[in-house]
């Protein structure tokens, strides 16, 4: 008999429980690709990745990684694009450890600057890094030119 | 002090310093010569022209004693041809004190601050900061005006005008009140605006300079640059209603002064340069104390 969506058995069809490493939920639906980019994880990664997006009712996305327990600093970088979601540090299948995402001060390397003329989008040795202000919305301001983003921040990731 | 890149990394209390500085020094810009930097090396290195301020820099150096090395100018200097600043920098700070940079790239300062072994001042950096410009406009509305709680005019080209941009951040620590005057298509971004009500000060915003003139102590005017109006037409009849004439300052109050970056174009008639009220060069001269003042500081 199919499972009622929800329900243990439905998440069992979609994605196999992990045995070890983390699982990150309630990415904004939508959101699940860009999460991947963020981590830094590519098109051949070295663990076994299932991503989940669109979950029925629920309307987010689900990122599971297996063998690898993501550290907070790189994973509060979501909070960039998807401010409500949860980290899930799994061993032996208990969850071991929650929390949500915290944005972090700055963030370096992650987003490239949206000033065309500004020193970070040149040929020179420096990685884009800018501090992050959080008012009614999330605003980034490059550390070199001034510049801020505040709008489809996920359009300048790299 | 160390590095000097953009206006607002300083307080209001470090400003002072500075054109306490500048006060004490500007007999020695005028005629003297002083060794308080002999044996110290400064490099200018301009990525892009600015004969005004390259030599101000330089005579700075020269009357605290000091000696300067210039790049020349940096696309035809074999020296740095095809190397990225990162690197120019790195070897550049070997051989100098303190490094003048000019670049057309916004943002280069701060990277070059970051390979420096020695402090670098920014000496504009495309269309973002130009600090010893804020600084120099400062000295001038303190020495010829009043600094505090000043009424101020800027006039022409508040869009893209980064001396505006500065100079209205700095003037907001003072207490100013400042007023907005230019046409619709070259007023100051909503951002920008937004940034100096919250920082406590008055805005008035007009299109008319006859609205503002005769109520403020300083009159600060801008040039308005052609490639901003797509319509030839459109350029000179703006450009006509923004120009100080003898018969627009007929009202004004005794103190005001005028000032102006430089180089002008027309938007001051050269009839009220022998004025009272001029104080454009006079303003240009007060960047050699100011440079000395930051030189001294730094090295
Ligand atoms: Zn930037």
């Amino acid at each position: 008999m199919k499972p009622k969506p929800g329900e243990p058995g439905d998440r069992e069809l979609r994605v196999k429980r992990i045995t070890n490493g983390t699982v990150i939920d309630h990415i904004t639906a939508g959101q699940a690709l860009n999460v991947l980019r963020i981590l830094g994880i590519t098109d051949r990664p070295e663990e076994v990745v299932s991503v989940v997006m669109n979950v029925s009712d629920r309307k987010k996305d689900i990122v599971k990684i297996e063998g690898r327990e993501l550290k907070p600093e790189e994973v509060d970088k979501i909070a960039l694009i998807s401010p409500d979601a949860t980290i899930n540090i799994i061993r032996d299948y208990e969850v071991v450890e929650k929390h949500e995402v915290i944005l972090p001060s700055q963030i370096e390397g992650v987003v490239r600057c949206i000033n065309q003329n500004c020193i970070t989008n040149t040929d020179e040795p420096v990685k884009p890094r800018f501090v992050i202000c959080r008012g009614e919305r999330v605003e980034l301001h490059c550390v070199y030119c001034g510049s801020v983003i505040a709008d489809r921040i996920a359009d300048f990731l790299i | 002090m160390q590095h000097v890149i953009r206006i607002h990394d300083f307080s209001r209390d470090e400003i002072d310093r500075i054109l306490d500085r500048a006060a004490e020094l500007e007999p020695v810009a005028h005629t003297g010569s002083s060794d308080a930097l002999s044996g110290r090396i400064l490099a200018t290195l301009f990525y892009e022209p600015s004969t005004r301020t390259r030599l101000s820099f330089d005579v700075a150096m020269k009357r605290l004693g000091g000696d300067v090395i210039d790049l020349g100018a940096v696309e035809t200097s074999s020296a740095v041809k095809g190397e990225n600043l990162a690197d120019t920098i790195s070897v550049i700070s070997g051989y100098a004190d303190a490094i003048v940079l000019r670049h057309p790239k916004e943002g280069a300062a701060r990277m070059a601050s970051e390979f420096s072994s020695v402090p670098v001042i920014n000496a504009g950096d495309g269309a973002g900061q130009h600090p010893t410009q804020t600084l120099l406009d400062l000295y001038t509305i303190r020495k010829e005006g009043k600094l505090n709680k000043a009424k101020i005019a800027f006039v022409g080209d508040l869009k893209y005008g980064r001396t505006v941009h500065s100079l209205a951040h700095a003037l907001s620590l003072y207490g100013a009140d400042i007023y907005l005057v230019s046409p619709d298509q070259l007023k100051m971004s909503d951002l920008m605006k937004d940034a100096l009500i919250e920082s406590g000060t008055e805005i008035v915003e007009t299109a008319e300079i006859d609205d503002v003139i005769d109520v403020v102590d300083v009159l600060y005017m801008t040039r308005i640059q052609k490639e901003r109006f797509p319509d030839p037409n459109e350029y000179h009849s703006v450009v006509g209603s923004y120009r100080i004439t003898k018969e627009t300052l007929k009202d004004v109050k005794d103190n005001l002064i005028i000032m102006h970056p430089l180089p002008r174009v027309n938007e001051i008639d050269p009839e009220v340069d022998a004025s009272r009220h001029a104080m454009y060069f006079r303003q240009s001269f007060y960047g050699v104390p100011v440079r000395m003042a930051i030189l001294s500081m730094v090295m």
